[in-house]
């Protein structure tokens, strides 16, 4: 297959399906009980220098909890992909130019900086332009193709996008012409993670996950991760599981973790238990502007906490929760706003 | 921005023209905001068999509000499914989505559009945005894309600084030549000045339909690079009585989108 045209962004991971078979050969098929702390899971799994992918879709159903854990154990020189990352990535970026090191290195970005209708981060922004991280653009669906070929177990997919733009140019796409009806497309690379994070609603000890709501690209995400952190609202028991199999959507052998993190993606949006806190949300957002009052703030809400529930409870969430649980299920039309 | 004559703002101007856009029976992929205050509007009104799709999975919810996200649980509230960004984005692929809405920080002649970055050397931005999104993807895949945008000489750019989403590129030929689908590109771009629409043979832009109290010498100050106006230069409808209702007491009556 000829290549037409190469991208000249640089490939952060290696899209090689031998190497990525070599590796999960290795991997543990043993069911056994998976539950630890998010300090444990996260001392454990994540490297210095890995590349870590975050499920959900950046402030919707997000691991909050495992994402703080990641800022307070100071892991550096991390890779990262930046598939509609928003509070996520709001949250990495406290890792760099806190006087703590370097803890984003290299981002593939589709989408970063943004909180969507909510305006920018003006840390996430300090970041990506102060030329300590070294990125590669790509859109929302060729990065969600790249975690679907690496769970496919290929090392490229093809698509009609990106074709002609800056954005192909700065990618690590290829363009290639189809070898049965002559068509151009551009070939994306399999992206396989070191660590993924992905919350859901459910888990069993083993790591059995039951997700409501869209998917974003979790399904693709978990079984592309080399090692895979779960967080769930809820623990469940395998005999319920077992009761109703079509409602997993990640097994057990993708699992290395499994956290029981009520509240877990607060302050974002987890469907059908609690929508986002705007409140709070909108104070990372204002704090960021202030360079004196930024360091406190990422004190008072991780560093000095030890864990999700008193992070909740220092953030208003607690206090808030009937409230988000409201405007979740959207009980009555007076509430459906604010 | 001029006063806009009437008893409707700019904003509530913008919804309206776009959401008139949408014809019945059709599909549409939107964001947050003006596109999806503009679906909501055309449901409620002569499209109620719009199907509207968000690109992180939620399919034809029941919209009773407005998402803040793309990806949140509206999206899908009482939707019809609640899928993957792949499915979406393949159902944009396979030529099933009629229309999609995009904005961004620049756009040139063509349609091209810029939401990555401004400076001239791109490992160092003198400023960073968000990126492509899904915009590069939807507007790669869709038939009809549609932008709405607010019109000023900084935005309306003769060169964009990145082109991150593709209009007609560079002119003519130039997307099939690229090897993006046929049939597909810009169909409309609607500002609070305007509709502005592309020339079937240059592929460059021009005025289609003049907003209320907006002359064509107001489109030409506001716009970086050298517009003309079409053969049949026309004036927008001012929103009706019935279009304004709906917008202000059940599509946003919050005010998110329209600020009032």
């Amino acid at each position: 297959m000829d290549t037409l045209e190469h991208g000249s962004g640089r490939l952060f991971t290696d899209p090689s399906s031998i190497a990525a078979r070599a590796h999960f050969q290795q991997k543990s098929r043993a069911m056994t009980d998976k539950v630890m702390s998010v300090t444990e899971a996260v001392s454990t799994l994540l490297c210095d220098g890995d590349y870590l992918a975050i499920g959900g879709f950046g402030g919707d159903r997000i691991p909050t909890a495992v994402l703080h854990e990641i800022v307070r154990q100071n892991c550096q020189d991390l890779g990262f992909a930046g598939h509609t990352s928003t509070h996520d990535f709001q949250i990495i970026c406290a890792g760099n130019l806190t006087g703590r090191g370097q803890m984003l290195a290299r981002v593939d970005n589709a989408y970063v900086v943004g909180l969507e209708a909510r305006g920018m981060s003006r840390q996430a922004r300090r970041v990506m332009e102060s030329g300590e991280v070294e990125f590669t653009d790509w859109s929302n669906y060729t990065m969600a193709l790249r975690f679907r070929a690496a769970a496919m177990g290929v090392p490229f997919l093809p698509a009609h996008s990106m074709l002609g733009t800056d954005t192909m140019r700065h990618s690590a796409a290829r363009k290639i012409e189809c070898p049965f009806t002559g068509e151009q497309l551009v070939a994306v690379p399999a992206l396989y993670p070191d660590l993924a994070v992905v919350h859901v609603h459910e888990s069993d000890p083993f790591g059995n996950c039951r997700i409501e709501g869209i998917s974003v690209a979790d399904l693709d995400v978990a079984r592309a991760a080399k090692r895979l952190i779960i967080s769930c609202e809820r623990l469940i028991t395998n005999d319920e599981i077992r009761s109703n199999p079509t409602r997993t959507a990640i097994p057990y052998y993708c699992v290395d973790a499994v956290c029981e993190v009520p509240l877990g993606s607060y302050p974002g949006n987890m469907p059908y238990e609690y929508y986002s806190d705007e409140v709070h949300i909108r104070q990372w957002l204002d704090v960021e502007e202030d360079l004196d009052e930024y360091p406190r703030f990422l004190d008072h809400h991780i560093f000095e906490v030890s864990d999700h529930q008193e992070y909740v409870r220092r953030a208003g969430g607690l206090d808030r929760l009937e409230e988000l649980r409201r405007l979740e299920f959207m009980d009555s039309p007076q509430d459906q706003g604010s | 921005m001029p006063d806009t004559p009437g008893d409707y703002n700019a904003m509530e101007l913008m919804v309206t023209c776009a959401s008139r856009l949408l014809e019945d029976g059709r599909t549409v992929a939107v964001g947050t905001g003006v596109p999806c205050a503009a679906a909501m509007l055309a449901q409620r009104l002569d499209a109620p068999n719009l199907t509207v799709f968000f690109e992180a999975g939620g399919v034809a919810p029941q919209l009773p509000t407005m998402p803040i996200s793309v990806g949140d649980s509206r999206t899908f509230y009482r939707g019809l499914m609640a899928t993957s960004m792949c499915d979406v984005m393949e159902t944009c692929q396979r030529g099933m989505m009629d229309y999609t809405f995009l904005g961004g920080a620049q756009i040139d002649p063509y349609g091209n559009l810029n939401s990555t970055m401004i400076g001239d050397d791109y490992a160092h931005p003198r400023v960073r945005f968000p990126g492509s999104g899904g915009a590069n993807d939807l507007a790669s895949l869709c038939w009809r894309t549609l932008v709405v945008t607010v019109h000023d000489p900084r935005r309306f750019v003769e060169q964009l600084d990145f082109v991150t989403t593709p209009g007609y590129l560079d002119g003519p030929g130039a997307r099939e030549a690229a090897g993006l689908m046929p049939g597909t590109g810009p169909y409309r771009v609607i500002t609070d000045l305007a509709i502005l629409g592309f020339h079937d043979e240059t592929r460059r832009m021009e005025v289609l339909s003049l907003h209320p109290g907006v002359t064509l010498e107001d489109v030409q100050q506001n716009t970086g690079f050298e517009i003309g106006a079409a053969n049949e230069l026309t004036g927008t409808e001012p929103p009706g009585e019935r279009e304004l209702q709906v917008l202000r007491e059940d599509v946003d009556p919050h005010g998110y989108v329209i600020g009032r």
